[in-house]
């Protein structure tokens, strides 16, 4: 390769590229590259290369910093606290720990003898938003491994997921509303599998939707098989949740239900 | 250090990574993991040095490591030559910085971690060979043989794409 430059050093081209010549040095260098149009050319090319590179992720830089990646800045200044990761895991065990504490509880108090007190077709309906919040309260904060299948490998996500839950299943577009899809995992469900759709907007603000086969019940057929849309909401997570032709659907995200409601409207209107 | 001053050095930390790894998810979690070695051993930053260059020695020494690793685990590596026509780029705009990803993505990481420590961040050649713990002559030339690859690769020469050795990932990783 250095062959091939034999006029002027390889250096003083990168050093000139670079920005990193005096402007005496800088003024000689190109009166020698005035003579030298094969060395004139590599500077061109490799100035144009630069320039591209400084803009490929260039809009990364104006983007709000993810708060995973702010938090663990932070723990700079805790000095002497030496929990960085250990909170990070820790932390996921935990949450992942009480959705468990909080299912069984729930399912204590709904399957118990209060489960009565609520309509039978509804029961497995209310579960389902439960499950759907839960859901989003693990995953949504990954870092690591939001989903199992990112949105890149949309067509396969799509094949596999249908596969699972017995179901064409359709992924609704919001990047109207400015959320792109980043992929999906597949879930394990009361009544077999489910499957989970994350999407996040600009503010690395992510809402999930959560899809899987709905049991009507004994007797509740008629009334599970379509609903209107319900409402449930537990520390900040919000969802809205129904049910088409049989199939349980439920959006959710820590936003407000004004902001959430269009958004679980455009996904009724997709599906 | 303060925190303040970490986090401030973020977006800059992420883009670069993302043009590293090529991938968003892959750069953050390269980012986060990088932040918290930064945090658990920020003992080892000399007070008043140049703190920018510090984290970017963290992040090519986790860098190097995960490659390594991916080495170890892959077993067989993936041709990116073959890979690469089943990248399908949509039309437009985008195409073009797919393809100056995807042509990046095909330059050796030594290549490339030079390549994109001199033009993102504006290190000096001399910072790089800190950065990267290699001496400024092997910059040197992992810089030239970068940038005329690349630029092979943009300009679409096929014949040059068919030079094995400069292809192959991991390569010189062992």
């Amino acid at each position: 390769m250095k062959q091939d430059t034999p006029p002027i050093d390889e250096a003083s081209l990168h050093a000139l590229v670079d920005g990193r010549l005096s402007a005496q040095e800088q003024a000689e260098l190109q009166r020698r590259l005035a003579q030298d149009p094969e060395a004139a050319r590599t500077v061109q090319a490799w100035q144009a290369q630069r320039d591209s590179l400084r803009a490929l992720h260039a809009d990364v830089l104006h983007e709000p910093v993810p708060p995973a990646l702010a938090q663990a800045a932070r723990q700079v200044g805790n000095e002497g606290r030496r929990i960085d990761s250990w909170q990070r895991w820790g932390g996921m065990a935990a949450s992942v720990a009480l959705a468990f504490v909080a299912g069984w509880l729930a399912h204590l108090q709904w399957g118990g003898s209060g489960g009565e007190l609520l309509a039978r077709g509804a029961r497995p309906l209310n579960d389902f938003g439960r499950q759907a919040v839960v859901a989003h309260v693990v995953y949504s904060p990954e870092v690591r491994h939001p989903v199992e299948v990112p949105a890149a490998q949309q067509e396969h996500l799509v094949q596999w997921l249908s596969k699972r839950l017995g179901r064409t299943l359709k992924v609704p577009d919001l990047s109207a509303q400015g959320y792109e899809l980043v992929g999906g995992r597949l879930l394990p469900g009361e009544q077999g599998a489910r499957a989970q759709f994350m999407y996040q907007n600009a503010s690395a603000e992510r809402i999930t939707l959560y899809v899987g086969a709905i049991d009507a019940g004994k007797g509740g057929k008629a009334a599970a098989n379509e609903t209107a849309f319900r409402f449930t909401h537990e520390d900040g997570t919000a969802s809205f949740y129904w049910v088409d032709r049989g199939f349980g659907y439920a959006l959710a995200g820590r936003l407000d239900r004004s902001q959430l409601l269009p958004l679980a409207e455009s996904v009724y209107r997709q599906l | 250090m303060q925190s303040g001053e970490l986090e401030a050095q973020i977006p800059q930390l992420r883009r670069y990574a993302r043009s590293l790894t090529g991938d968003a998810w892959a750069a953050d979690d390269l980012v986060q993991d990088t932040l918290e070695r930064a945090c658990d051993r920020w003992q080892l930053w000399k007070a008043g040095s140049d703190l920018r260059a510090w984290l970017f020695t963290v992040m090519h020494n986790l860098f190097v490591d995960s490659a390594r690793r991916a080495l170890r685990q892959a077993g067989q590596r993936v041709d990116l030559e073959d890979a690469a026509p089943e990248l399908v780029a949509p039309a437009g705009a985008t195409e073009q910085v797919l393809d100056l990803q995807r042509c990046l993505q095909r330059l050796p990481e030594e290549q490339r971690e030079v390549l994109l420590l001199v033009t993102l961040q504006d290190l000096s050649y001399e910072e790089v060979a800190r950065v990267t713990g290699t001496p400024v002559g092997t910059v040197m030339s992992r810089l030239s043989r970068a940038r005329s690859r690349l630029r092979e690769l943009m300009e679409g020469a096929p014949a040059a794409s068919a030079a094995a050795p400069a292809v192959l990932p991991f390569k010189r990783m062992k």
